[in-house]
């Protein structure tokens, strides 16, 4: 019935056999109602298409230009998004939880 | 995440068996942890809690943030008897993410029009349930009541590893069903499988009610710890 994460992380590997820098943004952290639990994920490729969720839709856009980043330079990356957050205002969680959502190279050697 | 790493995880997932991914998000150093290799695994305590639980958390150990990454199967029912009592079960079932499958050969009782949305097979079970691959993650109950179809159907479970067993019916017709089976081969450990009569004992009366109780003991079964196996730490609120 429901497909959780299973078409995301095929995706992934078929991003990358195909030749995309891919990157995958994991729910590591969560505090207070957070809407998506600890392990929920995105996939991102270069093309900024993306797959998958770590919010309820809040903070998909800011995951994914921090992903093109961790794409380029290869190095993961930890980022926390709350309402307590400076840039809340546009990215914030509208629910009032805090995430954090760890990002990483897929293909690293 | 290493490209062999992921391969990996697909690989597990697709042959329904559980892996988890530990990261140090520090630096990013990661390894994978077949379910086979938690028992003996130096985080195995941490692990099995968490697969049992099917949960990812972050955890500290040795002065590092661990995220334990679980990559569980979907657990499954398999019904034999699309009788009144499963039409309830089904939709719960369902409710709690359980893929259900219901069979039974008798092909006024296997309806779609009783089972909307629900995979049917109207099929004895020596045909219908070897296709299924029954495994752990699968929980298996026998509701005919009629022992030519439940009988067939629990011989074959005990074969599998499923993690729940349960047939419907009181203790005096669970005691004629052991003899039957224990007639037909069953062992003693076979018989002790089952959980019968079915359900916890929560004085269930309606075929919804008696739902509620079975999911509620294969709940326990898929969540609690095994005996033997510790309860350590509180998970992290998630």
């Amino acid at each position: 019935m429901l497909n959780r994460d299973e078409d995301i992380l095929q995706a992934a590997e078929n991003w990358q056999k195909a030749g995309h820098g891919v990157a995958l943004a994991t729910v590591v952290e969560t505090w207070g109602s957070a809407p998506r639990p600890a392990g929920s994920s995105l996939v991102i490729n270069d093309d900024g298409t993306f797959l998958g969720s770590v919010s309820g839709g809040c903070v998909e856009g800011a995951v994914v230009t921090e992903a093109l980043d961790v794409i380029a330079s290869g190095k993961p990356k930890m980022l926390e998004f709350g309402v307590a957050d400076e840039t809340a205002w546009n990215v914030g969680l509208s629910c009032g939880g805090t995430i954090c959502v760890f990002v990483e190279k897929v293909g690293q050697s | 995440m290493k490209l062999e790493t992921l391969k990996q995880v697909n690989a597990e997932r697709a042959a329904r068996r559980p892996v988890i991914v530990v990261t140090d998000v520090a630096n990013g150093d990661q390894r994978l942890v077949k379910a086979r290799d938690i028992a003996t695994d130096p985080l195995g305590a941490e692990l099995s809690r968490q697969l049992r639980m099917g949960k990812s958390a972050m955890i500290e150990s040795g002065g590092k943030k661990l995220f334990l990454n679980v990559y569980a199967p979907t657990a499954r029912l398999v019904i034999v008897g699309a009788v009144h009592i499963s039409q309830a079960l089904a939709p719960l079932a369902r409710s709690l993410d359980y893929d259900v499958t219901v069979v039974d050969p008798r092909t006024a009782f296997a309806s779609p029009e009783r089972f909307p949305d629900v995979p049917l097979i109207a099929e004895w079970p020596d045909v219908a349930l070897p296709p299924l691959n029954i495994d752990h993650y699968t929980a298996f109950v026998a509701l005919t009541h009629d022992p030519k179809i439940d009988d067939p159907a629990l011989l074959h479970a005990f074969e599998r590893d499923c993690f729940y067993i349960g047939a419907l019916g009181s203790r005096k017709t669970h005691a004629k069903r052991a003899e039957r089976l224990k007639a037909q081969g069953a062992s003693d450990a076979d018989i002790a499988r089952i959980h019968a009569p079915i359900g916890l004992s929560i004085g269930a009366v309606s075929p919804s009610e008696i739902a509620v109780a079975i999911m509620a003991e294969i709940t326990a079964e898929l969540r609690l710890p095994k005996e033997g196996e510790t309860q350590t730490a509180k998970v992290q609120a998630a």
